[in-house]
Protein backbone atom coordinates (compact mmCIF):
# COMPACT_ATOMS: atom_id res chain seq x y z
CA UNK A 1 0.00 0.00 0.00
CA UNK A 2 1.32 3.62 -0.88
CA UNK A 3 0.94 6.55 1.06
CA UNK A 4 1.02 9.56 -0.01
CA UNK A 5 2.31 12.28 1.85
CA UNK A 6 1.41 15.85 0.60
CA UNK A 7 3.74 18.49 2.02
CA UNK A 8 2.37 20.83 4.43
CA UNK A 9 3.94 24.05 3.98
CA UNK A 10 4.21 26.26 7.62
CA UNK A 11 5.84 28.67 6.68
CA UNK A 12 3.08 31.55 6.12
CA UNK A 13 1.44 30.34 9.45
CA UNK A 14 4.09 31.37 12.21
CA UNK A 15 4.84 35.02 10.80
CA UNK A 16 1.20 35.58 10.93
CA UNK A 17 0.64 34.45 14.34
CA UNK A 18 3.19 35.89 15.60
CA UNK A 19 2.06 39.46 14.17
CA UNK A 20 -1.41 38.42 15.73
CA UNK A 21 0.41 38.01 19.05
CA UNK A 22 2.36 41.40 18.90
CA UNK A 23 -0.49 42.67 18.31
CA UNK A 24 -2.50 41.49 21.67
CA UNK A 25 0.12 42.33 23.77
CA UNK A 26 0.67 45.96 23.06
CA UNK A 27 -3.13 46.05 23.18
CA UNK A 28 -2.36 44.51 26.43
CA UNK A 29 0.06 47.11 27.55
CA UNK A 30 -2.18 50.01 26.00
CA UNK A 31 -5.23 49.27 28.20
CA UNK A 32 -3.57 48.10 31.29
CA UNK A 33 -1.71 51.16 31.12
CA UNK A 34 -4.90 53.20 30.73
CA UNK A 35 -6.49 51.39 33.84
CA UNK A 36 -3.55 52.24 35.69
CA UNK A 37 -3.46 56.14 34.80
CA UNK A 38 -7.09 56.08 35.31
CA UNK A 39 -6.37 54.52 39.11
CA UNK A 40 -3.58 57.19 39.80
CA UNK A 41 -6.02 60.02 39.16
CA UNK A 42 -8.38 59.07 41.44
CA UNK A 43 -5.77 57.61 44.08
CA UNK A 44 -4.40 61.19 43.64
CA UNK A 45 -7.12 63.42 43.66
CA UNK A 46 -7.96 61.74 47.45
CA UNK A 47 -4.13 61.88 48.41
CA UNK A 48 -4.07 65.85 47.07
CA UNK A 49 -7.25 67.06 49.03
CA UNK A 50 -6.66 64.80 51.93
CA UNK A 51 -2.79 66.50 52.32
CA UNK A 52 -4.09 69.66 50.92
CA UNK A 53 -6.61 69.57 54.33
CA UNK A 54 -3.93 68.53 56.28
CA UNK A 55 -1.27 70.96 55.59
CA UNK A 56 -3.70 74.06 55.62
CA UNK A 57 -5.29 72.80 58.50
CA UNK A 58 -2.73 71.17 60.72
CA UNK A 59 -1.21 74.89 61.73
CA UNK A 60 -5.03 75.92 63.56
CA UNK A 61 -4.58 73.18 65.66
CA UNK A 62 -3.84 73.02 68.96
CA UNK A 63 -6.08 72.69 72.49
CA UNK A 64 -7.68 75.98 72.37
CA UNK A 65 -9.50 74.99 68.98
CA UNK A 66 -11.22 72.43 70.43
CA UNK A 67 -11.98 73.62 73.59
CA UNK A 68 -12.81 77.58 73.03
CA UNK A 69 -15.37 79.32 70.94
CA UNK A 70 -14.93 81.54 68.30
CA UNK A 71 -13.79 85.21 68.60
CA UNK A 72 -15.44 87.84 68.18
CA UNK A 73 -15.24 89.15 64.16
CA UNK A 74 -11.67 89.91 63.23
CA UNK A 75 -10.27 88.83 66.38
CA UNK A 76 -7.29 86.30 66.41
CA UNK A 77 -7.31 82.82 68.30
CA UNK A 78 -10.46 81.05 69.74
CA UNK A 79 -11.78 77.72 68.39
CA UNK A 80 -15.00 75.61 67.29
CA UNK A 81 -16.04 74.02 70.16
CA UNK A 82 -18.98 74.67 70.01
CA UNK A 83 -19.70 73.31 66.24
CA UNK A 84 -17.67 70.10 66.90
CA UNK A 85 -20.79 69.92 69.93
CA UNK A 86 -22.89 71.00 67.46
CA UNK A 87 -22.14 68.43 65.02
CA UNK A 88 -21.61 65.55 67.20
CA UNK A 89 -25.63 66.27 69.06
CA UNK A 90 -27.04 66.99 65.54
CA UNK A 91 -25.31 63.56 64.03
CA UNK A 92 -26.39 61.66 67.49
CA UNK A 93 -30.19 63.07 67.24
CA UNK A 94 -30.29 63.30 63.45
CA UNK A 95 -28.86 59.21 63.75
CA UNK A 96 -31.78 58.29 66.04
CA UNK A 97 -34.48 59.95 63.65
CA UNK A 98 -33.74 58.14 60.25
CA UNK A 99 -31.51 55.28 61.35
CA UNK A 100 -34.31 52.75 62.74
CA UNK A 101 -36.69 55.00 59.91
CA UNK A 102 -34.61 54.06 57.09
CA UNK A 103 -34.13 49.93 58.38
CA UNK A 104 -37.66 49.48 59.22
CA UNK A 105 -38.47 50.67 55.29
CA UNK A 106 -35.58 48.52 54.16
CA UNK A 107 -36.86 45.75 55.62
CA UNK A 108 -40.12 46.10 55.00
CA UNK A 109 -39.08 46.16 51.18
CA UNK A 110 -36.79 43.23 51.45
CA UNK A 111 -38.49 41.05 53.81
CA UNK A 112 -41.99 41.98 52.77
CA UNK A 113 -41.95 42.22 49.09
CA UNK A 114 -44.44 40.97 48.05
CA UNK A 115 -46.43 43.86 49.78
CA UNK A 116 -48.89 46.19 48.26
CA UNK A 117 -46.94 48.62 49.38
CA UNK A 118 -42.96 47.94 48.82
CA UNK A 119 -42.74 49.09 45.65
CA UNK A 120 -43.92 53.07 46.11
CA UNK A 121 -41.89 52.70 49.49
CA UNK A 122 -38.95 52.26 47.34
CA UNK A 123 -39.88 54.71 44.53
CA UNK A 124 -40.19 57.15 47.20
CA UNK A 125 -37.07 57.02 49.18
CA UNK A 126 -35.49 57.23 45.40
CA UNK A 127 -37.05 60.56 45.12
CA UNK A 128 -35.98 61.63 48.27
CA UNK A 129 -32.58 60.75 47.78
CA UNK A 130 -32.72 62.85 45.05
CA UNK A 131 -34.23 66.23 46.34
CA UNK A 132 -31.53 68.63 46.40
CA UNK A 133 -30.11 69.03 50.29
CA UNK A 134 -31.38 72.89 49.74
CA UNK A 135 -34.87 72.17 49.07
CA UNK A 136 -34.98 69.93 51.86
CA UNK A 137 -33.53 72.39 54.26
CA UNK A 138 -36.12 75.24 52.92
CA UNK A 139 -38.93 72.53 53.51
CA UNK A 140 -37.82 71.45 57.03
CA UNK A 141 -37.68 75.73 57.91
CA UNK A 142 -41.20 76.18 56.47
CA UNK A 143 -42.67 73.44 58.35
CA UNK A 144 -40.40 73.94 61.76
CA UNK A 145 -38.55 76.98 61.82
CA UNK A 146 -41.65 79.03 60.88
CA UNK A 147 -44.14 76.35 61.90
CA UNK A 148 -44.02 74.01 64.88
CA UNK A 149 -41.30 75.52 66.90
CA UNK A 150 -41.34 78.81 65.45
CA UNK A 151 -37.69 79.85 65.41
CA UNK A 152 -33.82 78.64 64.63
CA UNK A 153 -33.43 75.32 66.17
CA UNK A 154 -30.94 72.47 66.57
CA UNK A 155 -33.92 70.15 66.25
CA UNK A 156 -34.69 71.36 63.02
CA UNK A 157 -31.00 70.95 61.94
CA UNK A 158 -31.51 67.62 63.09
CA UNK A 159 -34.39 66.85 61.46
CA UNK A 160 -33.21 68.44 58.29
CA UNK A 161 -30.36 66.07 58.10
CA UNK A 162 -32.37 63.04 59.00
CA UNK A 163 -34.67 63.76 55.67
CA UNK A 164 -31.16 63.35 53.93
CA UNK A 165 -30.16 60.03 55.88
CA UNK A 166 -33.09 58.46 55.62
CA UNK A 167 -33.13 56.83 51.93
CA UNK A 168 -29.36 56.67 51.70
CA UNK A 169 -29.62 54.88 55.32
CA UNK A 170 -32.86 52.69 53.64
CA UNK A 171 -31.57 52.09 50.33
CA UNK A 172 -28.00 50.76 51.54
CA UNK A 173 -29.43 48.28 53.65
CA UNK A 174 -32.06 47.17 51.09
CA UNK A 175 -28.75 46.10 49.39
CA UNK A 176 -27.33 44.55 52.20
CA UNK A 177 -30.47 42.62 53.18
CA UNK A 178 -30.37 41.28 50.09
CA UNK A 179 -27.58 39.53 50.58
CA UNK A 180 -28.34 37.79 53.51
CA UNK A 181 -28.96 34.01 51.76
CA UNK A 182 -32.58 33.22 51.79
CA UNK A 183 -31.40 29.90 53.02
CA UNK A 184 -30.96 30.97 56.23
CA UNK A 185 -34.36 32.79 56.49
CA UNK A 186 -36.06 29.00 55.62
CA UNK A 187 -33.77 27.64 58.20
CA UNK A 188 -34.88 29.93 60.77
CA UNK A 189 -38.57 29.93 59.66
CA UNK A 190 -38.37 26.03 59.56
CA UNK A 191 -37.26 25.80 63.54
CA UNK A 192 -40.84 27.44 64.36
CA UNK A 193 -40.01 31.64 64.09
CA UNK A 194 -42.50 33.93 63.89
CA UNK A 195 -41.19 36.15 60.92
CA UNK A 196 -40.24 39.32 62.49
CA UNK A 197 -38.37 37.81 65.15
CA UNK A 198 -36.43 35.90 61.99
CA UNK A 199 -35.61 39.16 60.56
CA UNK A 200 -34.37 40.50 64.09
CA UNK A 201 -32.65 37.71 65.27
CA UNK A 202 -31.01 36.23 62.09
CA UNK A 203 -31.56 38.45 59.58
CA UNK A 204 -30.10 41.50 60.86
CA UNK A 205 -27.24 39.91 62.98
CA UNK A 206 -26.40 38.47 59.56
CA UNK A 207 -26.18 41.70 58.08
CA UNK A 208 -24.48 43.80 60.83
CA UNK A 209 -21.40 44.99 59.38
CA UNK A 210 -23.48 45.84 56.25
CA UNK A 211 -26.40 47.73 58.17
CA UNK A 212 -23.34 49.51 60.20
CA UNK A 213 -21.64 50.79 57.18
CA UNK A 214 -25.13 52.17 55.81
CA UNK A 215 -25.10 54.34 58.80
CA UNK A 216 -22.37 55.20 59.00
CA UNK A 217 -22.22 56.33 55.02
CA UNK A 218 -25.54 58.38 55.93
CA UNK A 219 -23.71 60.06 59.10
CA UNK A 220 -20.70 60.99 57.62
CA UNK A 221 -22.87 62.55 54.42
CA UNK A 222 -25.54 64.71 56.81
CA UNK A 223 -22.27 65.44 59.10
CA UNK A 224 -21.11 67.55 55.88
CA UNK A 225 -24.24 68.84 55.07
CA UNK A 226 -23.79 72.59 55.25
CA UNK A 227 -27.01 74.41 52.73
CA UNK A 228 -29.87 72.86 55.26
CA UNK A 229 -28.19 73.72 58.08
CA UNK A 230 -27.81 77.26 57.33
CA UNK A 231 -31.58 77.07 57.30
CA UNK A 232 -32.30 75.44 60.32
CA UNK A 233 -29.69 74.91 62.97
CA UNK A 234 -28.75 78.63 61.77
CA UNK A 235 -25.13 77.97 63.44
CA UNK A 236 -24.25 79.44 67.09
CA UNK A 237 -21.31 80.87 68.45
CA UNK A 238 -21.42 80.20 72.01
CA UNK A 239 -21.66 76.37 73.16
CA UNK A 240 -25.06 75.08 73.29
CA UNK A 241 -27.01 71.75 73.55
CA UNK A 242 -30.65 72.79 73.75
CA UNK A 243 -32.30 71.22 70.85
CA UNK A 244 -34.65 74.11 70.94
CA UNK A 245 -31.81 76.69 70.12
CA UNK A 246 -29.78 77.15 67.21
CA UNK A 247 -27.09 75.73 67.38
CA UNK A 248 -23.52 75.31 65.68
CA UNK A 249 -21.86 72.59 63.52
CA UNK A 250 -18.63 72.45 61.41
CA UNK A 251 -19.32 72.65 58.18
CA UNK A 252 -21.46 75.96 58.92
CA UNK A 253 -17.65 76.77 61.33
CA UNK A 254 -16.05 76.12 57.99
CA UNK A 255 -18.52 78.57 55.99
CA UNK A 256 -18.09 81.07 58.60
CA UNK A 257 -14.42 81.25 58.81
CA UNK A 258 -13.83 80.70 55.08
CA UNK A 259 -16.21 83.36 53.74
CA UNK A 260 -14.26 86.21 56.36
CA UNK A 261 -11.52 88.24 54.83
CA UNK A 262 -8.98 87.39 57.50
CA UNK A 263 -6.03 84.90 57.14
CA UNK A 264 -6.47 83.37 60.31
CA UNK A 265 -9.59 82.53 60.41
CA UNK A 266 -8.99 81.24 57.07
CA UNK A 267 -6.35 78.85 58.39
CA UNK A 268 -9.15 78.20 60.85
CA UNK A 269 -11.67 76.87 58.26
CA UNK A 270 -8.93 74.58 56.55
CA UNK A 271 -8.44 73.35 60.91
CA UNK A 272 -12.54 73.26 60.87
CA UNK A 273 -12.27 70.91 57.62
CA UNK A 274 -9.31 68.63 58.89
CA UNK A 275 -11.48 68.31 62.09
CA UNK A 276 -14.55 67.23 60.34
CA UNK A 277 -12.84 64.74 57.98
CA UNK A 278 -11.14 63.16 61.30
CA UNK A 279 -14.29 62.34 63.43
CA UNK A 280 -16.32 61.48 60.29
CA UNK A 281 -13.44 59.00 59.29
CA UNK A 282 -12.75 58.27 63.33
CA UNK A 283 -16.04 57.05 64.06
CA UNK A 284 -16.14 55.08 60.34
CA UNK A 285 -13.29 52.64 61.29
CA UNK A 286 -14.38 52.43 64.95
CA UNK A 287 -17.77 51.31 63.68
CA UNK A 288 -15.95 49.11 61.16
CA UNK A 289 -13.97 47.01 63.97
CA UNK A 290 -17.02 46.63 66.42
CA UNK A 291 -18.78 44.97 63.11
CA UNK A 292 -15.78 43.10 62.42
CA UNK A 293 -16.14 41.53 66.02
CA UNK A 294 -17.68 38.02 65.17
CA UNK A 295 -17.48 34.34 66.76
CA UNK A 296 -14.31 32.73 65.80
CA UNK B 1 -24.78 -5.74 50.75
CA UNK B 2 -27.35 -7.24 52.82
CA UNK B 3 -29.98 -3.63 52.87
CA UNK B 4 -32.15 -5.69 55.68
CA UNK B 5 -30.17 -5.89 58.29
CA UNK B 6 -29.61 -1.82 58.04
CA UNK B 7 -32.74 -1.52 58.49
CA UNK B 8 -33.94 -0.36 61.78
CA UNK B 9 -35.00 -2.90 63.87
CA UNK B 10 -38.56 -1.54 64.00
CA UNK B 11 -39.21 -2.54 60.27
CA UNK B 12 -39.21 -6.55 61.61
CA UNK B 13 -41.88 -5.86 64.06
CA UNK B 14 -44.90 -8.20 63.11
CA UNK B 15 -47.24 -6.40 60.15
CA UNK B 16 -49.59 -7.30 62.94
CA UNK B 17 -49.53 -4.18 65.03
CA UNK B 18 -49.96 -1.33 62.70
CA UNK B 19 -48.40 1.42 63.75
CA UNK B 20 -49.90 5.03 64.49
CA UNK B 21 -49.91 7.19 61.66
CA UNK B 22 -48.04 10.47 62.58
CA UNK B 23 -48.29 12.47 58.97
CA UNK B 24 -50.92 11.82 56.72
CA UNK B 25 -52.04 13.62 53.20
CA UNK B 26 -55.47 13.85 51.36
CA UNK B 27 -55.69 14.70 47.73
CA UNK B 28 -52.57 17.52 48.55
CA UNK B 29 -51.61 19.57 45.60
CA UNK B 30 -49.02 22.68 45.53
CA UNK B 31 -49.20 25.50 43.10
CA UNK B 32 -46.58 28.12 42.13
CA UNK B 33 -48.53 30.56 40.46
CA UNK B 34 -51.26 29.02 38.50
CA UNK B 35 -48.83 26.08 37.82
CA UNK B 36 -49.38 23.21 40.04
CA UNK B 37 -46.43 21.30 40.70
CA UNK B 38 -48.17 18.26 42.90
CA UNK B 39 -51.36 17.01 41.97
CA UNK B 40 -53.68 15.02 44.73
CA UNK B 41 -51.19 12.83 46.61
CA UNK B 42 -52.33 10.76 49.10
CA UNK B 43 -49.71 9.51 51.41
CA UNK B 44 -49.83 8.21 55.05
CA UNK B 45 -45.92 8.43 57.08
CA UNK B 46 -46.06 6.05 60.25
CA UNK B 47 -44.83 7.30 63.29
CA UNK B 48 -41.05 6.00 64.36
CA UNK B 49 -40.12 5.53 60.54
CA UNK B 50 -38.30 6.64 57.73
CA UNK B 51 -40.54 7.29 54.45
CA UNK B 52 -38.52 8.05 51.87
CA UNK B 53 -39.90 9.71 48.38
CA UNK B 54 -38.01 9.13 45.41
CA UNK B 55 -38.62 10.63 41.98
CA UNK B 56 -36.82 12.19 39.31
CA UNK B 57 -36.16 16.10 39.33
CA UNK B 58 -38.51 18.19 38.74
CA UNK B 59 -41.65 15.40 39.90
CA UNK B 60 -42.45 18.04 42.96
CA UNK B 61 -40.96 15.73 45.87
CA UNK B 62 -39.21 18.92 47.56
CA UNK B 63 -42.24 20.73 46.72
CA UNK B 64 -44.13 17.92 48.62
CA UNK B 65 -42.01 18.07 51.13
CA UNK B 66 -42.44 21.89 51.89
CA UNK B 67 -46.11 21.33 52.24
CA UNK B 68 -45.78 19.20 55.04
CA UNK B 69 -44.94 22.21 57.39
CA UNK B 70 -46.02 24.88 55.23
CA UNK B 71 -42.88 25.94 54.20
CA UNK B 72 -43.82 26.05 50.57
CA UNK B 73 -46.09 29.01 51.24
CA UNK B 74 -43.29 31.44 52.08
CA UNK B 75 -42.17 30.98 48.93
CA UNK B 76 -44.16 34.28 46.80
CA UNK B 77 -47.09 33.28 45.16
CA UNK B 78 -46.80 29.66 46.11
CA UNK B 79 -50.15 28.07 47.92
CA UNK B 80 -51.18 24.74 48.65
CA UNK B 81 -54.59 22.72 48.34
CA UNK B 82 -55.78 19.60 49.90
CA UNK B 83 -55.39 18.08 53.58
CA UNK B 84 -52.37 17.18 55.88
CA UNK B 85 -53.07 16.22 58.84
CA UNK B 86 -50.32 15.89 61.90
CA UNK B 87 -51.79 14.22 64.90
CA UNK B 88 -54.93 15.61 64.96
CA UNK B 89 -53.94 19.01 63.81
CA UNK B 90 -55.51 20.27 60.57
CA UNK B 91 -52.20 21.68 59.03
CA UNK B 92 -54.00 23.53 56.50
CA UNK B 93 -57.17 25.01 58.39
CA UNK B 94 -57.93 28.64 58.22
CA UNK B 95 -57.49 28.54 62.33
CA UNK B 96 -53.75 26.22 62.42
CA UNK B 97 -50.59 28.86 62.68
CA UNK B 98 -48.18 28.20 60.34
CA UNK B 99 -45.50 28.78 62.98
CA UNK B 100 -47.15 25.97 64.83
CA UNK B 101 -47.04 23.67 62.41
CA UNK B 102 -43.34 24.54 61.92
CA UNK B 103 -42.40 23.99 65.56
CA UNK B 104 -44.03 20.58 65.72
CA UNK B 105 -42.30 20.02 61.96
CA UNK B 106 -38.31 19.78 61.66
CA UNK B 107 -36.79 20.88 58.87
CA UNK B 108 -33.02 19.87 57.03
CA UNK B 109 -32.84 21.41 54.27
CA UNK B 110 -30.69 20.39 50.86
CA UNK B 111 -27.40 22.52 51.82
CA UNK B 112 -26.28 22.86 54.86
CA UNK B 113 -27.39 25.96 56.21
CA UNK B 114 -25.97 26.86 60.21
CA UNK B 115 -26.45 30.55 60.98
CA UNK B 116 -22.88 31.86 60.17
CA UNK B 117 -22.74 34.25 62.88
CA UNK B 118 -23.51 31.87 65.39
CA UNK B 119 -21.49 29.43 67.44
CA UNK B 120 -22.18 25.45 67.15
CA UNK B 121 -23.50 26.10 70.40
CA UNK B 122 -25.86 29.11 69.71
CA UNK B 123 -27.14 27.27 66.34
CA UNK B 124 -28.18 24.17 68.55
CA UNK B 125 -29.74 26.20 70.90
CA UNK B 126 -31.15 28.65 68.12
CA UNK B 127 -34.76 27.06 67.90
CA UNK B 128 -35.49 26.96 71.51
CA UNK B 129 -34.38 30.99 72.14
CA UNK B 130 -36.08 31.86 68.64
CA UNK B 131 -39.74 30.47 70.28
CA UNK B 132 -38.74 32.44 73.59
CA UNK B 133 -38.51 29.09 75.88
CA UNK B 134 -37.52 30.30 79.39
CA UNK B 135 -34.79 27.70 80.02
CA UNK B 136 -32.03 28.57 83.08
CA UNK B 137 -28.67 28.32 81.12
CA UNK B 138 -27.92 24.70 82.66
CA UNK B 139 -30.91 23.89 81.17
CA UNK B 140 -29.58 24.71 77.74
CA UNK B 141 -26.31 23.59 78.30
CA UNK B 142 -28.19 20.11 78.55
CA UNK B 143 -30.04 20.44 75.66
CA UNK B 144 -27.53 21.28 73.57
CA UNK B 145 -25.37 18.58 74.79
CA UNK B 146 -28.36 16.37 74.37
CA UNK B 147 -29.14 17.00 70.86
CA UNK B 148 -25.46 16.95 69.48
CA UNK B 149 -25.23 13.46 70.64
CA UNK B 150 -28.47 12.46 69.15
CA UNK B 151 -26.63 14.04 65.60
CA UNK B 152 -23.41 12.18 66.87
CA UNK B 153 -21.79 15.43 66.31
CA UNK B 154 -21.05 15.73 70.19
CA UNK B 155 -17.47 13.97 70.20
CA UNK B 156 -16.43 16.39 67.58
CA UNK B 157 -17.06 19.28 68.81
CA UNK B 158 -17.29 19.29 72.04
CA UNK B 159 -14.10 21.24 72.35
CA UNK B 160 -15.07 23.86 70.44
CA UNK B 161 -18.89 24.99 70.93
CA UNK B 162 -18.33 28.05 70.91
CA UNK B 163 -16.12 28.36 67.33
CA UNK B 164 -18.24 29.45 64.51
CA UNK B 165 -20.50 26.54 63.21
CA UNK B 166 -19.91 28.07 59.67
CA UNK B 167 -16.29 26.75 60.26
CA UNK B 168 -17.37 22.85 60.51
CA UNK B 169 -16.56 20.50 57.81
CA UNK B 170 -19.93 20.06 55.35
CA UNK B 171 -20.99 17.08 56.59
CA UNK B 172 -20.25 18.52 60.48
CA UNK B 173 -22.47 21.03 59.43
CA UNK B 174 -25.34 18.98 57.91
CA UNK B 175 -25.09 17.32 61.88
CA UNK B 176 -25.26 20.28 63.22
CA UNK B 177 -28.22 21.41 61.20
CA UNK B 178 -29.65 18.50 61.95
CA UNK B 179 -29.21 18.85 65.81
CA UNK B 180 -30.88 22.35 65.71
CA UNK B 181 -33.56 20.53 63.99
CA UNK B 182 -34.05 18.08 66.64
CA UNK B 183 -33.70 20.56 69.45
CA UNK B 184 -37.03 21.63 69.24
CA UNK B 185 -38.13 18.05 70.08
CA UNK B 186 -39.98 17.65 66.88
CA UNK B 187 -42.45 15.13 66.34
CA UNK B 188 -41.44 14.74 62.38
CA UNK B 189 -38.44 15.69 61.04
CA UNK B 190 -38.50 16.73 57.44
CA UNK B 191 -35.11 16.27 54.95
CA UNK B 192 -34.41 17.32 51.55
CA UNK B 193 -31.74 15.79 49.92
CA UNK B 194 -30.05 16.31 52.91
CA UNK B 195 -26.47 14.61 51.42
CA UNK B 196 -26.26 15.64 48.02
CA UNK B 197 -24.03 18.50 49.60
CA UNK B 198 -21.77 15.50 50.92
CA UNK B 199 -19.08 13.42 50.48
CA UNK B 200 -19.53 9.89 50.47
CA UNK B 201 -17.88 9.36 54.24
CA UNK B 202 -20.50 12.17 55.18
CA UNK B 203 -23.56 10.64 53.70
CA UNK B 204 -22.68 7.48 55.41
CA UNK B 205 -22.68 9.20 58.65
CA UNK B 206 -25.89 10.74 57.90
CA UNK B 207 -27.70 7.59 56.95
CA UNK B 208 -25.87 5.76 60.21
CA UNK B 209 -27.77 8.90 62.33
CA UNK B 210 -31.29 8.29 60.45
CA UNK B 211 -31.19 5.01 61.30
CA UNK B 212 -30.46 5.45 64.56
CA UNK B 213 -33.28 8.56 64.95
CA UNK B 214 -36.02 6.73 63.63
CA UNK B 215 -36.39 4.92 66.82
CA UNK B 216 -37.59 8.59 68.28
CA UNK B 217 -38.90 10.65 65.02
CA UNK B 218 -40.84 10.10 62.63
CA UNK B 219 -38.12 11.01 58.98
CA UNK B 220 -39.41 11.84 56.11
CA UNK B 221 -36.44 12.08 53.28
CA UNK B 222 -36.75 13.41 49.75
CA UNK B 223 -33.77 11.88 47.88
CA UNK B 224 -32.76 11.38 44.36
CA UNK B 225 -30.19 8.56 45.37
CA UNK B 226 -32.34 5.45 44.88
CA UNK B 227 -29.80 3.38 46.94
CA UNK B 228 -29.93 5.86 49.88
CA UNK B 229 -33.67 5.64 49.78
CA UNK B 230 -33.08 1.76 50.03
CA UNK B 231 -30.39 1.72 52.90
CA UNK B 232 -32.34 4.03 54.95
CA UNK B 233 -36.14 3.91 54.50
CA UNK B 234 -38.76 1.31 55.66
CA UNK B 235 -41.15 3.30 52.98
CA UNK B 236 -40.55 4.82 50.06
CA UNK B 237 -42.80 6.77 47.70
CA UNK B 238 -42.31 7.40 44.02
CA UNK B 239 -43.28 10.24 42.43
CA UNK B 240 -43.23 11.44 38.55
CA UNK B 241 -44.25 14.30 36.45
CA UNK B 242 -46.52 13.58 33.71
CA UNK B 243 -46.38 15.71 30.82
CA UNK B 244 -48.61 18.01 32.15
CA UNK B 245 -45.79 18.74 34.71
CA UNK B 246 -47.48 17.83 37.35
CA UNK B 247 -46.23 15.91 39.85
CA UNK B 248 -48.05 12.56 41.27
CA UNK B 249 -47.57 9.76 43.58
CA UNK B 250 -47.34 6.34 40.91
CA UNK B 251 -46.41 4.17 43.81
CA UNK B 252 -46.21 3.83 47.84
CA UNK B 253 -45.42 1.07 49.81
CA UNK B 254 -42.40 -0.99 51.67
CA UNK B 255 -39.21 -0.14 50.90
CA UNK B 256 -38.40 -3.88 49.88
CA UNK B 257 -41.44 -3.89 47.71
CA UNK B 258 -41.42 -1.27 45.86
CA UNK B 259 -37.53 -1.70 45.15
CA UNK B 260 -37.64 -5.46 44.15
CA UNK B 261 -41.50 -6.45 42.73
CA UNK B 262 -42.54 -3.02 41.92
CA UNK B 263 -46.62 -2.46 40.73
CA UNK B 264 -46.05 -0.22 38.08
CA UNK B 265 -43.97 -0.04 34.99
CA UNK B 266 -43.06 3.18 35.24
CA UNK B 267 -41.46 2.57 38.51
CA UNK B 268 -39.46 -0.15 37.47
CA UNK B 269 -38.56 1.86 34.49
CA UNK B 270 -37.02 4.09 36.83
CA UNK B 271 -35.72 2.18 39.47
CA UNK B 272 -33.66 -0.24 36.71
CA UNK B 273 -32.29 3.63 35.18
CA UNK B 274 -34.43 3.60 32.13
CA UNK B 275 -35.33 7.01 32.79
CA UNK B 276 -34.36 10.07 35.43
Amino acid sequence: MTVTVTAIAPTSTIPMRHRVVVRRRVAETVIVGLLLVATLVAVALLVTILGYVILRGLPAINVAFFTERPKPFGEVGGGVAPGLIGTLLLAAVSGAIAIPVGIAAAIFVVEYRSGRFSAPVRFAAELIAGLPSIVIGVFVWALLVRGLVGHYAAIAGAVALAVIMVPIVARTVEEVLKLVPNSLREAALALGAPRWKVILRIVLPTARAGVLTACILALARSAGETAPLLLTALGNDFFSTDLLRPIGALPLAIYRYAISPYDDWHTKAWGASLVLVVVIGGVGMLLRVVARQRVR
Amino acid sequence: MNATALRPTSSVESPAAPRAIALRTEKLSAYYGTAQAVGDVDLTFEVGAVTAIIGPSGCGKSTLLRCLNRMHETTPGARASGRVLLGDVEVYAPATDPVEVRSMVGMVFQKPNPFPMMSVYDNVAAGPRLRGWKMTRREMDDLVERNLRRAALWDEVKDRLHRSGAALSGGQQQRLCIARALATDPSVVLMDEPCSALDPIATYKIEELLRDLSHEVTIVIVTHNMQQASRVSERTAFMLAADDGVGRLVEFGKTDDLFTMPKDPRTEAYITGRFG
